[in-house]
């Protein structure tokens, strides 16, 4: 592209504006973590006064973040390995067979993205309380129900995402993999999965990264047994202190394994979901 | 490869019968094995999806208080009473309902027209080589990648009135004078919502805008400045253009994700206050479920929610798809 004067100024205006737009509570989170709680409380600075790393110590203890955390991750680990598995094999179906219905599978699966999360909510806590009293199996307040709630909640975009990556991978391999003695479920495993690792990744990461910020049915189906992170930071407020420094201290802990790897894993991502848009 | 498929395809439909074993072997996975593929994932979402949705659709012409939490089917059947109860703008519980519905339409065509400019912006900022791209391009992910409750209880930090940053900046840094505002009470708390829901939504837009971008050659954009167009103008008839069909996806998800927007208001404000300007329709319907255990009402909200988005889809997309046809 050509570079003019204007262009030049256009760019370094839009960088520097959205660089401050995000740096700045990027910033203050990573400060304010490491500010003793008397500093969080008066008006704020911009540079601690004095620098601690002690929220980073009694935020384990303030809360029980270690169970959050724990109940986090089993969770979207949980939810992530499901829907993955689902997802593969349904997408290999919808990218691999002409069959009657798949037009149906296909638009409702999109058009799940369109209904409120409230809308689903109400029923599914109601018919997890009812599915307790009739036969003893307890989904509110466990981690069953929650893996449940999301890997069925991230699977219509996991299949999306995955039967337009599948789309890609020239079915002459299949085909040679069937030649070759193997059925269709080993042209699948050995051929499909290897070729389609990046759409994988995207897709383990989007599922990932949606289980872990969900915040909607972790407000409702969680209690002491179960809270995960979402709800969990909520709770450094007591009736008389509201623990800033801590609940920035947490925040930065609990962000930084998932920023990282989304960063790392960032360009399979881009791919998974142009290979989806472009269909 | 492809030879030896074209080989054998058509002589293996051509011999079905003679061969006992091989059509039980190869007609039968012509057809069972997708079904059986995607059984799980139809199993799951009509299980978790669609009978919920289903129920909710009924619910909403019970009577279900917190009395029938336990035996829902015992909640008497009203009809449309959660509805007209609903749409009555006079009473208390419609008024609420028609101020939550005008803040969420705000809020969402600020929130979705904003964070496609800035996204738009970057993108095209980001669209020749220079130093530093790949910097800037991983760093303004960061807000996407970050859990979202994360990035938005740093907002709600930041947006205190005594403690925060924002007013610090704004009255001792910037000395403007008066009293430091209230941003998560009162009116101030929908321009607190809306910057929050850019800040979080503008890098998607970014990311969809810049694998979209990729998709143009440079050669197009170098016939054109030979002909004397200058950035705009390229923009304008190159850019927009080719970008039309990411965009139709782009702003449809984009509508559907910020009008249904949950998460924002519930970290920003927490479930005992909401300010009616930060009202949002999705947290409005939440505590008036949850809160009031009102389930039958909230269900016919949902309800009416969900119908007027199917109605927004479906205009948006025969527009879109009118569109294409003509051009």
């Amino acid at each position: 592209m050509r570079e003019t004067r204007s262009s030049h100024v256009f760019r370094w205006v839009v960088v520097v504006f959205l660089t401050i737009f995000t740096v700045v509570p990027l910033y203050v989170m990573v400060t304010s973590s490491m500010k003793p709680l008397s500093e969080v409380q008066g008006a704020f600075t911009w540079w601690p006064q004095t620098i601690t790393f002690q929220p980073f110590i009694d935020m384990w203890t303030t809360v029980p973040l270690a169970s959050y955390f724990v109940n986090s991750l089993i969770v979207s680990s949980a939810a992530t390995l499901i829907s993955l598995v689902i997802a593969v094999f349904a997408a290999y179906a919808v990218s691999r067979y002409r069959f009657k219905g798949r037009n149906v599978f296909t638009t409702t699966v999109l058009s799940t993205q369109m209904f409120p999360g409230v809308l689903f909510l109400l029923p599914l806590f109601l018919i997890f309380v009812n599915i307790n009293q009739a036969v003893g199996i307890q989904l509110v307040g466990t981690r069953w129900g929650l893996i449940i709630t999301y890997f069925t909640f991230v699977l219509p975009f996991s299949i999306w995402m995955l039967a337009g990556y599948f789309d890609g991978i020239p079915r002459e391999l299949d085909e040679a993999a069937k030649v070759d003695g193997s059925g269709p479920m080993g042209a699948l495993w050995h051929v499909v999965l290897p070729a389609a690792r990046p759409g994988l990744i995207a897709v383990a990461i989007y599922s990932f990264m949606t289980s872990w910020g969900e915040v909607l049915f972790a407000s409702v189906m969680t209690t002491d047994e179960n809270r995960t992170l979402a709800v969990g930071l909520q709770l450094y407020s007591t009736q008389t202190n509201v623990y800033w420094n801590q609940i920035m201290a947490a925040s930065l802990v609990v962000s930084i394994p998932i920023v990282v790897a989304f960063l790392l894993l960032q360009r399979n991502f881009v791919a998974g979901l142009t290979a989806g848009a472009v269909k | 490869m492809s030879t030896t498929t074209d080989v054998r395809g058509p002589a293996a439909a051509q011999k079905p019968a003679p061969a006992p074993p091989a059509p039980r072997r190869k007609r039968p996975k012509g057809w069972w094995l997708p079904f059986l593929l995607l059984a799980p994932a139809v199993v799951f979402e009509l299980l978790i999806h669609v009978v919920p949705m289903l129920t909710g659709i009924w619910i909403s012409f019970l009577q279900l208080t917190k009395f029938f939490i336990a035996n829902w089917s015992e909640a008497p059947f009203v009809g449309l009473k959660n509805y007209q109860v609903a749409l009555d703008f006079n009473g208390s519980v419609g008024a609420g309902l028609l101020q939550s519905f005008f803040v969420t339409v705000g809020f969402t065509i600020l929130v979705v027209g904003l964070s496609w400019v800035l996204g738009m912006a970057a993108a095209v900022a980001l669209q020749g080589r220079f130093r530093g791209r790949a910097l800037f391009r991983t760093l303004f992910l960061v807000p996407y990648a970050l859990p979202l409750y994360a990035g938005i209880i740093t907002w709600k930090f930041m947006f205190q009135k005594d403690t925060g940053a924002i007013n610090h900046f704004l009255y001792d840094n910037l000395g403007l004078p008066g009293d430091k505002p209230f941003w998560l009470i009162g009116p101030n708390a929908f321009w607190a919502i809306v910057i929050v829901a850019i800040w979080r939504l503008w890098p998607f837009a970014f990311l969809m805008l810049m694998a979209g971008l990729q998709s143009i050659s440079s050669e197009v954009y170098e016939a054109s400045a030979v002909d004397g167009a200058k950035p705009f103008r390229q923009w304008r008839s190159i850019t927009l253009p080719m970008l039309r069909p990411v965009n139709s996806v782009l702003l449809l998800v984009m509508f559907l994700w910020t009008f249904n927007d949950f998460n924002t208001p519930y970290v920003l404000f927490g479930s005992t206050a909401q300010p009616a300007a930060g009202d949002l329709i999705s947290f409005h319907i939440y505590n008036a479920s949850f809160l009031t255990w009102n389930f039958g009402s909230g269900a016919a909200m949902s309800v009416l929610l969900l119908l007027f988005l199917l109605v927004v889809t479906g205009i948006y997309l025969i527009a879109v798809n009118r569109r294409n046809r003509d051009a």
